[in-house]
């Protein structure tokens, strides 16, 4: 196995799209090394992106938040400006793992990963957020919603991968939540998440709200017809109702050793109505 | 293929190895270097009888290359104690009993020096949450955490 840790975006495209064996990225391993320590895959090429400034830094641009890649779960929850601004996402990136794989894990793992299960993947949909994308025709914005494709696929071509995500800057009067569902308090894979992101006027009326599942599809997905039964609503019980009917009615889960498909569907009903509610009352404070 | 070369630090001690890249740093500070203080204990993260302190954060060895060290300052259950002195949580794990057959040890004893490094005076609930990838089958944990919060308390003079 050849292991590469390049120091630019460009150097790590040229060797993805070097036309050698197709690399895998590393970024913190948390899946990765698993995977490679099991035999699940076997890559002639590593290609470590931890080097590479843009995806390991935090900062703001022109008010966007901009989250490199490989910026771990640690790093993000103590950032108190991403907090601020997003704290749905960043309490998704917390709530992955141990202590020991919060010092690792990140974002664009999580991502690439694609697992439907993946806690950050409903936040960051739910937050809008985009992927700057690299790759041998340059840099290019993929809505995170457009990333995976099905279990462990990525619609991410040859020699491309995902330095970056950017989180635009909130309108006053919006927050985002995030919840999941395990069986136990902390460190399991979600049953259901649910993250939700909207804002209110200043007579508290929902102007904007997306509501995106997870573990309940093949893929996270983004239930637009659930945030659209919040807007215009001032969230109330009825509200609440219509866009619960809409979370369920885009629900298309499997049975498993987690939960039936029946239960996740139920689940996912719920948790958007307490996500929705912890995004409201954030986005009241935040006004 | 030829292996790795990698210069790093351990324990504050500038070190060279050679490695093979699907080497986890586990591994090389096993095998290569022979500091087997470090455990494993489930190969994937989910135990932490392998817990290191590269540059100031507590991750699995078993999760991360030996190729990765490159450059990195990492700290083993081995630089723990100063010579012939105990550190205090070594100390206090040993007057609460707060181990029984030792393969957990090494990883929450580093566990626990990075938790009191950020947080010199934890509650019994953060003391369980910063564990809570720390895996342990004798002990049922509660003479860990009171060996913790015990250590604490010395380390800030009380």
């Amino acid at each position: 196995m050849q292991y590469e840790a390049p120091e630019s975006v460009e150097a790590a495209v040229r060797l993805l799209s070097g036309g050698g064996p197709r690399g895998r990225v590393l970024a913190g391993g948390t899946d990765l090394l698993v995977q490679l320590r099991a035999g699940v895959i076997t890559p002639q090429l590593v290609v470590d992106i931890k080097r590479i400034r843009e995806s390991r830094e935090i900062r703001e641009e022109d008010g966007m938040l901009v989250v490199g890649a490989a910026v771990t779960g640690a790093e993000l929850g103590e950032h108190a400006r991403a907090k601020s601004m997003w704290p749905g996402v960043v309490e998704s990136a917390e709530l992955i793992g141990s202590t020991q794989i919060q010092g690792r894990a990140s974002l664009g793992g999580n991502l690439c990963n694609a697992s439907p299960a993946a806690d950050t993947v409903p936040a960051l949909v739910a937050a809008a957020a985009e992927c700057r994308v690299a790759g041998p025709n340059g840099m290019r914005r993929v809505p995170v919603e457009d990333v995976c494709t099905g279990p462990g696929q990525l619609s991410l071509g040859d020699g491309e991968f995902i330095v970056a995500f950017e989180l635009a800057a909130p309108p006053p009067g919006s927050a985002d939540a995030y919840l999941r569902f395990i069986p136990r308090t902390e460190m399991d894979i979600a049953v259901v998440g649910a993250g939700v992101n909207l804002s209110l006027d200043e007579s508290g009326r929902c102007t904007a709200a997306r509501v995106a599942l997870g573990a309940v599809a093949p893929t996270v997905i983004l239930a637009e017809e659930a945030g659209a039964a919040l807007v215009g609503t001032e969230c109330d019980d009825s509200a609440m109702e219509a866009m619960v009917a809409a979370v369920r009615a885009a629900c298309r889960p499997i049975d498993d050793k987690r939960g039936t498909a029946e239960y996740r569907t139920k689940v996912a009903g719920v948790l958007a109505t307490r996500a929705a509610r912890i995004a409201a009352t954030r986005a009241r404070e935040a006004r | 293929m030829a292996r790795a070369h990698v210069i790093t630090t351990v324990n504050g001690d500038p070190v060279e190895f050679l490695c093979d890249t699907e080497q986890t740093l586990l591994d090389v500070l096993r095998d290569e270097l022979h500091l087997t203080g470090s455990k494993e204990g489930c190969a994937s993260g989910d135990c932490g009888a392998c817990s290191v302190i590269v540059d100031g954060r507590l991750v699995c060895a078993c999760l991360m290359l030996g190729v990765e060290a490159q450059g990195h300052s990492i700290e083993t259950i081995e630089g723990m104690a100063g010579g012939d002195r105990l550190h205090p949580l070594q100390t206090k794990f040993l007057e609460h009993a707060a181990l029984q057959c030792g393969v957990c040890t090494p990883g929450f004893l580093v566990a626990a020096k990075s938790l009191l490094e950020r947080n010199p005076d934890p509650t019994e609930t953060e003391v369980r949450y910063w564990l809570a990838g720390n895996l342990c089958r004798c002990t049922g944990y509660d003479k860990i955490v009171r060996a913790v919060l015990d250590a604490a308390q010395e380390m800030r003079g009380g």
